[in-house]
């Protein structure tokens, strides 16, 4: 027998605890002879089943043979341990047991619900079952240890769902960072007019929400910033964050607009981003009128005198407050942080990607998020509805699901397509009395007055039918259809294929995580769905924690959401930060390395190794020392030390090799 | 093939070692959607494809394993940084070592699973399963055998020892 098999509680005694998870487990695993075969192995002293483990009834089961001394190291075969290995130890702690005598057998997502035939199941758990006992019994009793938390959050992303999160975590007195990288928050709510199903304003409902940022003590606002590093763990990150040079001091302008009045460029010479290039803006400018913070900003790839250096510089001269610094660099700020909160947010399809609705081709043909900007009246045209000629359209057709529910493009359904498009259509027949078109798949529509809205649309005598959108085209076959665009479509309600003729199209694109959703999500450390989601730690039960303790999201960066969703998982994750602050400490796992220094060579492989430098070579002693704080316990050293010297907590060498042992050896 | 266990019936035993943050979490997202595979990969949980120790899989092997399969996060999506890439050239140097000891190439696999990737672990999980099948049973020589223990972990640490050197 194994030194280390003989642990301050004596012998091991491995209790063994076979879960069916109602039928889950039980409908696929002999449970029976899976709880006769667990009583045959070595140290094993105790074996049972019961119904729901993790229920209070079977903890207890545990506890109660842990105090009567008939075991003191447990193994539950059961669900994942990602599930509940949290729940059984600290089931073994309140029995007084140590919770790292503790190994889980994944018997559910890894057998049950995998496996077609009974057989292959039950072997297959017995022999995961027989793995966790042989390295249970080399398992050493281990504390957590305990270390404070910072008090402060970092908030990536200033739309309407970090701006929630950002003022609910500082109305509660926790100090918050809240970082943007457009020069002003607001994000895609800004853009909107009228919000579904009640047509509030969205400006009013946002602007007072923004202002409260900007003004509120306890939130530090950096717009045009990016979070460029991330280092540290759960309570204690500390966050590198750029402040792109603006070129105006934002400490000294109050948005007085003279600077842009007095621009060299008399018009607006590029894109303006704000209207979705609707319209055109000079090289300095606000983004709206709105914008928080209400601060000019100098782009400069299109102003003159960065790209020629012969500017007049009339905006330097008209500024009385002497604000606009061309010479301003970059700033690096450095801060530390308890919690992380990504409220990211998403993109809108692009509608090229189909090219036979014509976007870019057509010129009457629209995205969703180009009409918002029309009809909404701080927008390029005042909140007019009209086409490129000036004209008001008098027929306009809205294609739903366009990069939405389709194999070509996105599977998925970006749930809030259907609303906006029943939205716009109201606005739409509101402004211009235009007969309107709904194109759809299937009317999406659960949400508080959703459906009610619908009905109404339905009572304005807006047209639905139902059917994909087959193609966009100017190809006239009737003198009616002349000079028009003509939507085709086949009415799958009346089994036709229908001709449309329209003077206005507008694609409702779907929602698509931003293009940069890869490289923010390795900068945070945290997992991504196929389409690019942020991955959240479960759908149900974690929906705004990460797989990294200590990050969370809020709003469309985690999927398609509409806003009061937004609103709603932003409170929630501002929730789950301020349960870790006011916690004040975090509980680190203890599955770090440590040496054996008797049989260290002092070869410094694993300093190499170590991604946190965690490791540090002692020149008196000749070998090698773990900054046990440092260390994240990947394990990557242990595996290159050529002696064995380094050994990491739940994961030695020998645990592993007898692991190996148990699942090959018994079946 | 001579065995008493014919290809028709050989059920093959291979041992996974899937990292905590990608692969790991992977089975267990196939395991909630019910997507079913082969029962012949037992799965190992280990925090991070980095602390994969050559050793392991040749311990596997000297146990009765008649595959292995690591998984480990994407390249660029470690959760330690890139304790995957260390993963990967231990393997690069131990692949070679297998075909030294007769083991053939499709026993031992290195795929990237990402913990959104459930349809993937049931892919390898069948192709490995189905690639070992073919290959029959392990049959280490007795002698290779007994050497496991001794002068071939040596030829493997040293192995390692050079190839850390290297980095």
């Amino acid at each position: 027998m194994s030194a280390n098999r003989i642990s301050p509680n004596g012998p091991p005694k491995v209790g063994v605890y076979i879960c069916h998870c109602g039928i889950n487990i039980a409908g696929k695993v002999n449970i029976a002879e899976t709880v006769e075969f667990a009583g045959k192995l070595p140290f094993v002293t105790v074996a049972r089943e019961y119904k729901f483990m993790c229920s209070d009834p079977g903890q207890d089961l545990i506890q109660q043979d842990i105090r009567d001394g008939k075991v003191n190291r447990v193994v539950v075969a059961s669900c994942s341990p990602l599930m509940h290995e949290g729940t059984f130890r600290r089931a073994m702690s309140k029995a007084d047991g140590n919770p790292f005598l503790f190994q889980m057998a994944n018997i559910r997502e890894h057998v049950s619900w995998v496996t077609s035939a009974k057989e292959p199941a039950t072997v297959k758990a017995k022999a995961l079952i027989a793995a966790a006992v042989r390295r249970v019994t080399l398992h050493q009793p281990l504390e957590r240890k305990s270390v404070p938390v910072k008090p402060d959050v970092l908030i990536v992303g200033g739309g309407i769902s970090g701006i929630q999160a950002a003022l609910t975590l500082a109305d509660s007195g926790k100090k918050v960072f809240l970082v943007e990288r457009e020069p002003t928050i607001g994000g895609h709510m800004a853009k909107f007019d009228k919000t579904f199903p009640t047509l509030d304003c969205a400006a009013c409902i946002l602007t007072p929400k923004m202002s409260s940022v900007r003004a509120h003590p306890n939130i530090t606002l950096w717009t045009y910033s990016e979070v460029i590093g991330v280092e540290g763990y759960v309570g204690n990150f500390k966050v590198k964050v750029k402040r792109k040079p603006r070129y105006v001091i934002e400490e000294l302008c109050v948005g007085c607009l003279e600077c842009i009045e007095a621009c060299i460029y008399k018009k607006g010479r590029v894109d303006d981003e704000f209207n979705v290039g609707l319209s055109k803006r000079k090289p300095i400018y606000i983004p709206f009128p709105q914008a928080t913070p209400l601060v000019a900003i100098i782009d400069k790839e299109s102003c003159l005198e960065f790209k020629h250096n012969r500017c007049k510089k009339f905006c330097v001269d008209s500024c009385e407050r002497k604000a606009i610094d061309l010479n301003q660099k970059e700033e690096i700020k450095e801060i530390d942080v308890g919690a992380i909160i990504l409220a990211t947010g998403f993109k809108t399809f692009d509608a090229k990607r189909i090219s036979r609705y014509g976007y870019r081709k057509y010129p009457n043909v629209y995205s969703s998020l180009e009409i918002e900007r029309m009809v909404n009246a701080s927008g390029p045209t005042g909140g007019e509805v009209k086409l490129k000629d000036g004209n008001a359209p008098k027929a306009v057709g809205i294609v739903h699901c366009v990069g939405s529910r389709d194999n070509k493009t996105n599977r998925y359904c970006s749930r809030v397509c259907c609303m906006y498009s029943l939205k716009l259509a109201h606005l739409i027949k509101e402004r211009t009395g235009a007969e309107v078109y709904n194109f759809y798949i299937d009317m999406r529509t659960p949400g508080k007055g959703y459906e009610e809205f619908y009905e109404r649309l339905l009572e304005e005598n807006v047209h639905f039918i139902r059917g994909r959108v087959a193609e966009v085209t100017d190809w006239a076959m009737t003198p009616q259809e002349e000079g028009r665009l003509i939507i085709r479509a086949e009415d799958t309600l009346v089994g036709t294929v229908r001709r449309i003729p329209v003077d206005m199209v507008v694609l409702s694109v779907g929602l698509e995580a931003q293009p940069d959703a890869d490289d923010v999500r390795r900068l945070f450390n945290i997992s991504c769905s196929a389409e690019g989601w942020f991955l959240e730690r479960h759908p149900k039960l974690a929906p705004v924690s990460t797989f990294t303790e200590g990050v969370f999201l809020a709003g469309a960066c985690q999927g398609p959401k509409d806003i009061p969703d937004c609103v709603a998982q932003a409170g929630a994750a501002a929730a789950e930060a301020m349960a870790l602050i006011d916690r004040g400490h975090v509980e680190l796992e203890p599955n770090t390395a440590f040496i054996v220094e008797e049989l260290c060579s002092g070869c410094k492989t694993c300093i190499a190794m170590c991604p946190y430098s965690a490791i540090s070579f002692v020149t008196e002693k000749k070998t090698a020392a773990i900054n046990g704080a440092l260390c994240k316990g990947c394990g990557t050293c242990v595996a290159a030390c050529p002696s064995g010297a380094l050994q990491q907590n739940l994961f030695t060498d020998e645990q592993i090799f007898d692991e190996i042992k148990g699942v090959l050896t018994y079946v | 093939m001579s065995d008493d266990r014919s290809n028709q019936t050989f059920e093959p035993r291979i041992v996974a070692f899937f990292c905590n943050w990608c692969t790991y979490t992977a089975a267990d997202l196939a395991g909630t959607a019910r997507m079913q595979y082969a029962p012949n990969v037992r799965v190992l949980r280990i925090m991070c494809s980095g602390r994969l120790d050559p050793q392991f899989v040749l311990a596997a092997f000297r146990e009765g394993a008649d595959g292995v399969l690591i998984g480990g996060c994407h390249p660029g999506d470690c959760h330690y940084q890139e304790g995957n890439y260390k993963a990967l050239r231990r393997t690069i140097l131990l692949k070679r070592l297998l075909g030294d000891l007769g083991i053939e190439e499709g026993r031992f696999r290195l795929e990237w699973i990402a913990a959104s990737e459930g349809d993937k672990v049931q892919r390898t999980i069948n192709e490995i399963t189905e690639t070992v099948r073919q290959l029959g049973p392990l049959r280490l020589e007795p002698k290779a055998e007994s050497r496991f223990g001794t002068a071939v972990l040596e030829e493997a640490e040293t192995a390692s020892l050079v190839e850390e050197e290297r980095l």
